[in-house]
């Protein structure tokens, strides 16, 4: 049982005073966002990244981890109590979240969502301590031309599968590998798309397109819609405790949440969305009460905020042991390991043991505190919820200008950062996903990479991806991504006219 | 329905068909040398501009026939509030390097809540203080990232 003594010895580092502190920031800070409606871990994430510069990596990282669950947290609160969901994750809770929060039961909503977010989150951490390593073994014997192809599929399920429109989505994939090419060449050293300005040599940072794109559209594209009112924040009622009805109705959905939201994360087609809604839908039909869904029925919370918890312990797997991300958070994150001069991917679990095993035992440290914070402390949320919207969004733009600003005391890099926002408030107008152009943008160049790597050793044939059976496998994966959908609609509709 | 062209969507398609035309016009720009030819570094930025250049004119031509599926009509802005906040903004920009992160932070600050509906200026620009002070702390000693120094900042 080698991972058993790895994983201790990354308690031993995780437990020290000064990482434990750094958990809890980071848990205290990811429910905060996770609560507050508009921002959320991708932004936090972003904003932290000069931490890099001075903490050692594994407190770093234990930090985003705290913010990276506790965001997952502190969504739930804000569907149940303000149907304005805070994560895209959290849609789902808000449908019977909060129609329980109406009738007077928000306290049992809130605890089914905090436990049931505990046990998956715990049970997820657990297959990630234990699959990773399998998951490595595999990833060593794959060359160049697999990992492109493998990159391709994330592209395709970021983009295509997620969100409205597969032609938006995929535009704004395009467009975030563009901006990720942005700067010098690191192989010929040649400036490319720089627009001859000295400016652009060391490419276009990926902070200031995250703040921008997050905080500065998220604000233009509220302040466009003041007019329109505001939401009504319901107050906190019912009891905190789960009643031996309710937690009979809650286990067997929290354990359904965990099974559907584990592998759903771990597979390069990531995304939370896509396991609440399968969760919520199964459990509405293995309901015993179904008259009850959409009147606040607790398993319509319990299955679906297991299930985003589980997925976010699953979203971890590629990205520790493929250096894959699939959710924004996780390409931040990545972002983060470069500028430690680190490259996740199998070599990681050899090269930087001690840090990834402390960043798993914090995991399970983080969980444990979030239930904390989030149980007997939910009137802390609650208040945080309170805060008035004008000067919310005011503190939300001055945190965005230091995260421009910081970078090199730059007006032009505020003046970028405000054109980025700009352009994704018309984004939020027109319905296209943000999600796709982080990702292009932080995963384009490493795809690159694997492409000139994998041409390079055949010799520039480009007929080695589909020649290699693994890479032929993935990319008909990805082509399948694209074309299944749109064509099983079109056999659906076609036999309903017949 | 139909063939009714959106004009606000046909401007959006048509200024990611410029970001497309711009990336092409860069990506020409890119010299290559002979030994590179193969898979050199203009190879990716084709890729790129060529998806993102066929993939803007399926929404122009999606556009042009009646909008984007799935996006209804939208209300108009609410363009007094996005004038203060765009004002705050440019506020801000204006303020960082000449009077210090603090001042600017006050103005984008009470500009924004402006926008939000707050009819509490010099409230909101105490407020502003506060966290520009708050904030300056938290980031420039703590967390090291040097945000400039200016009029208030020395003082901390």
């Amino acid at each position: 049982m080698e991972t058993v003594g790895l994983l201790l010895s990354g308690f031993a580092t995780a437990l020290t005073p000064q990482n434990l502190l750094f958990a809890f920031a980071g848990c205290f800070l990811g429910t905060a966002v996770g609560v507050l409606p508009g921002i959320g871990p991708a932004l936090t994430v972003a904003l932290l990244l000069p931490i890099t510069f001075k903490v050692p990596a594994a407190s770093a990282f234990i930090l985003f981890a705290g913010v990276y669950y506790g965001a997952m947290y502190g969504g739930a609160t804000t569907s149940i109590l303000l149907n304005t969901p805070g994560e895209s994750a959290t849609v789902i809770t808000a449908l019977e979240g909060f129609q329980m929060a109406k009738r007077g039961r928000a306290g049992p909503a809130l605890a089914t969502a905090a436990v049931g977010s505990f046990v998956a989150g715990t049970i997820g951490t657990a297959a990630l301590t234990f699959f990773a390593p399998v998951l490595v073994e595999l990833a060593l014997r794959l060359g160049p031309a697999e990992y492109f192809s493998l990159m391709v599929i994330a592209f395709v399920a970021v983009s295509a599968v997620l969100g409205s429109s597969p032609v938006r989505g995929l535009a704004m994939l395009f467009l975030g590998l563009v901006l990720g090419i942005v700067g010098v060449d690191l192989q010929t050293g040649q400036p490319r798309l720089t627009f001859g300005l000295i400016e652009l040599l060391d490419g276009i940072e990926v902070t200031i397109v995250a703040v921008g794109l997050f905080a500065v559209a998220e604000t233009l594209h509220l302040a466009s819609r003041h007019r329109y009112g505001e939401d009504e924040l319901l107050p906190l009622s019912g009891s905190l405790w789960l009643t031996r009805e309710d937690f009979a109705r809650s286990w067997k959905p929290w354990l359904r949440g965990t099974v559907i939201g584990f592998p759903l994360g771990a597979i390069p087609a990531g995304g939370a969305e896509l396991p609440t809604f399968l969760s919520y839908s199964l459990e509405r039909r293995l309901s015993r009460w179904p008259e009850e869904f959409g009147r606040g029925a607790i398993e319509g919370v319990a299955g679906p905020e297991a299930a985003n918890n589980a997925s976010a312990a699953g979203v971890l797997m590629p990205m520790l042991t493929l250096g894959l991300p699939t959710s924004v958070t996780a390409a931040i994150m990545l972002s983060a390991f470069q500028s430690y001069g680190i490259q996740p991917g199998p070599m990681l679990f050899q090269n930087q043991s001690e840090l990834v095993w402390s960043m798993i035992a914090s995991l399970y440290i983080g969980n444990a505190m979030l239930l904390v914070l989030n149980l007997p402390l939910i009137g802390l949320w609650v208040r945080v919820l309170r805060i008035p919207r004008p000067q919310f969004y005011g503190g939300i733009l001055v945190f965005a200008t230091i995260g421009a600003y910081g970078v090199a005391n730059s007006v032009v890099d505020l003046a970028v950062m405000y054109a980025v926002g700009v352009f994704g408030m018309l984004m939020k107008r027109y319905d296209f996903p943000v999600a796709p152009v982080v990702i292009g943008m932080i995963l384009g160049p490493l795809a690159e990479q694997s492409f000139r790597q994998a041409m390079t050793i055949s010799q520039g044939d480009p007929t080695a991806f589909i020649t290699r059976p693994v890479s032929a496998t993935l990319l008909a994966l990805a082509l399948a991504l694209v074309v299944a959908p749109p064509v099983l609609r079109a056999l659906a509709a076609s036999r309903r006219r017949a | 329905m139909r063939f009714r062209p959106r004009r606000d969507e046909v401007a959006f398609a048509l200024l990611l068909l410029a970001l497309a035309g711009l990336v092409v016009w860069q990506t020409v720009a890119i010299p290559v040398s002979p030994i590179y030819a193969r898979v050199g570094p203009t190879a990716f930025p084709w890729i790129a501009a060529t998806g993102l250049l066929l993939l803007s004119l399926v929404l122009l031509l999606q556009a042009l026939r009646g909008g984007l599926p799935g996006v209804g009509r939208r209300q108009a802005p609410d363009w007094r509030s996005l004038g203060w906040v765009g004002a705050g903004l440019a506020a801000n920009a204006a303020l960082i390097s000449t009077l210090g992160f603090v001042f600017a932070a006050v103005a984008l600050f009470a500009c924004t809540a402006r926008g939000f509906g707050s009819r509490r200026p010099i409230r909101d620009a105490l407020i502003g203080a506060v966290v520009g002070f708050a904030a300056f702390f938290g980031f420039a000693r703590l967390l090291g990232v040097n945000i400039g120094a200016g009029v208030l900042e020395g003082l901390l």
